[in-house]
């Protein structure tokens, strides 16, 4: 039969690694008898160094330092710091405050969604090898998608004193509030950014999507009144409702062997979190204008289908203007820009929504106001047995594809995800292993650099 | 307008190679002569950043396996160099936003890059000694250029 030659022989497909900083990824899927056993994704985790460097540290140096973790979602690490060590220290800051920290959380989701769907995302859809050859072919059509950005990182900017690492967040507040002549200067590019971000909605909508669900049980932030992006509590599809503080009592993270990323579980269960996760638990929370455009581009009120994905990012992205355009309306600078934290001797819990999920922070503050103990758990690190579900989901009913077929559509499984390490336009090796094949090949799948 | 621009992370040992040398050439280039920028991260900035500059200079770091140290240089006007092709997490690689930037039109009139072949990126990690020379070469070079160009 063509489906199990296919199977036992030896595949591979090798495409360039990442290999500046951080980030390799490798995927195998090892099949028995003609089905798939079992899709394992290799993930390599950069946070895990931040948290040792983070003992010893000044308390008030957390925002700083975590926001090296990632350029692309520097704020939320920021926010969820602060929220983490204010916790500790018992301080909440006003609303003025904490709505300037929405806006700045704004500009990354606009420059995290619109970088994912249009440079990373949408070629897959579209047949295209990367972003640039889309560009060739689109040129009009990234240009959109970088103008859209441009928007995200200007307001970063403005609110963060620069566009990557933001260098104005402090423990509180901010260092200096931006006058309200500084954020108005924004209102022309998010009003583009928001006409633009309704036309990707049109787009993207127009894709076609396998038909392929699964029975996540999602886990976002939920809020009394907004959808949720800097607090909330956590809550999940199946009846969990937690405050921060509880997290570690339900999330278990733990070591794999072939990965050196901790997979992520609640308690026991695999989950996903995320983009999906948050509309699908805070459909109720958007606004009737976003949950009508969200009608129009055939999503209902829960997402399951992960190729849909790329639609939930681009109504996100379509709230994430709208709710900037708001608060920037509403501006008043805080006075003083940061409350005071005095560092006490306590534990600390933080939780925010990065654009690609749940992003939970605690430390644990010695007497002298350093940092005792520090734990990271980034929505990739939380995502990955989600993802290999999916994986292993999606290439059972696809075995009989050629490889070259396979290994494009599993890549974009993956991508669905937006995970950390999907920067590159292709990032995997995927080999297909037949049972026989195991014991002398190892299990450990060959992530290489380039 | 002239525009030097360092590509690189101050807190990943080697990787900061890109930032010491514009540092370097902001130093010894007369003001106003010539702009200086360091970018860290989204390399996906230098579209916008050499933005109506005719005269643009990128320098970044290398991973080629070559020797630890080697400078390497390229024009845009040629075919890009597969040593510039590395990429980080959610970033792309000078060869990316160059071959992007030629799709969408937006490249500057005379692109060159320089590149420092370097070894490691650990976290928190001085800059080797090696690269640290490779810096002080590149600079020289690049601050030559310069001269020769203005």
């Amino acid at each position: 039969m063509t489906h199990e030659s296919r199977v036992r022989g030896r595949l591979g497909v090798k495409v360039p690694a990442l290999s500046r900083v951080e980030g390799e990824g490798g995927l195998e899927i090892v099949v028995e008898d003609g089905k798939v056993a079992q899709a394992r994704l290799d993930i390599y985790e950069p946070p895990r160094f931040f948290e040792a460097l983070l003992r010893g540290r000044q308390c008030a140096e957390a925002p700083d330092i975590t926001a090296r973790i990632c350029g692309i979602c520097p704020v939320a690490y920021q926010m969820s710091a602060c929220q983490a060590i204010e916790d500790a220290c018992q301080v909440t800051p006003g609303e003025p405050i904490r709505n300037l920290r929405r806006l700045l959380y704004c500009g990354e989701w606009i420059e995290s969604h619109a970088l994912h769907i249009y440079l990373l995302h949408a070629p897959d859809f579209l047949g295209y090898e990367s972003g640039i050859q889309l560009a060739k072919d689109h040129p009009d059509i990234v240009e959109r998608g970088l103008r859209i950005k441009k928007a995200g990182n200007s307001l970063m900017a403005a609110v963060g004193g620069r566009a990557v690492h933001p260098v104005n967040v402090r423990l509180g507040g901010f260092y200096r509030a931006p006058a309200v002549s500084e954020l108005r200067a924004l209102v022309p590019a998010l009003e583009q950014a928001r006409e633009d971000a309704a036309a990707t909605v049109d787009w993207v909508a127009g894709f076609g999507f396998p038909g392929f669900e699964q029975h996540y049980e999602f886990v976002a932030l939920r809020h009394e009144t907004d959808y949720p992006i800097t607090g909330g509590r956590v809550v999940s599809s199946n009846g969990l409702d937690i405050a921060a503080a509880e997290y570690d009592r339900h999330f278990t993270e733990f070591q794999v062997p072939h990965s050196t990323a901790l997979h992520s579980t609640l308690d026991g269960r695999t989950y996903l979190t995320g983009p999906m996760a948050r509309y699908s638990l805070n459909y109720d929370r958007l606004p009737d204008d976003i949950r009508k455009a969200a009608r129009q581009a055939g999503l209902g009120p829960a997402c399951r289908n992960p190729f849909r994905s790329i639609v939930v990012r681009a109504i996100e992205l379509l709230y994430a203007t709208g709710e900037a355009l708001r608060l920037i309306g509403g501006y008043q600078p805080p006075d003083p820009s940061a409350a005071e934290v005095s560092p006490r001797q306590a534990t600390g819990y933080g939780v925010t929504e990065a654009p690609r999920g749940l992003l939970y922070h605690r430390y644990t503050i010695a007497g002298d106001g350093t940092i005792a103990d520090a734990k990271i758990v980034p929505p990739t690190s939380q995502n990955q047995r989600a993802m290999e579900a999916d994986l292993k989901d999606f290439a059972a009913s696809r075995l009989g594809m050629p490889l070259d077929r396979l290994t494009r559509e599993c890549e974009q499984a993956v991508r669905n995800h937006d995970p950390c390490i999907s920067c590159a336009a292709h990032f995997l090796d995927l080999r297909l292993v037949d049972s026989g094949e195991r014991g002398a090949r190892g299990a450990r799948p060959e992530a290489r650099r380039s | 307008m002239i525009l030097v621009i360092g590509i690189g992370n101050p807190d990943r040992g080697d990787d900061a190679a890109g930032l010491l040398v514009a540092r370097r050439i902001r130093e010894i280039t007369a003001p106003g002569d010539v702009s200086v920028i360091e970018l860290i991260g989204d390399q996906l900035g230098l579209l916008d950043a050499w933005n109506g500059a005719r005269d643009v200079y990128v320098v970044d770091a290398v991973c080629s396996g070559g020797p630890v140290g080697a400078v390497y240089r390229f024009d845009a006007a040629d075919s890009l160099d597969a040593r510039f092709t590395h990429r980080g997490t959610h970033t792309f690689s000078l060869a990316d936003v160059v071959s992007l930037g030629r799709a969408l039109g937006r490249l500057p009139v005379h692109l060159v890059g320089y590149g420092i072949e370097v070894e490691t990126f650990e976290l928190g990690a001085p800059v080797s000694a090696a690269v640290e020379a490779a810096v002080g070469i590149t600079s020289t070079l690049l601050a030559a250029e310069l001269k020769a160009g203005g």
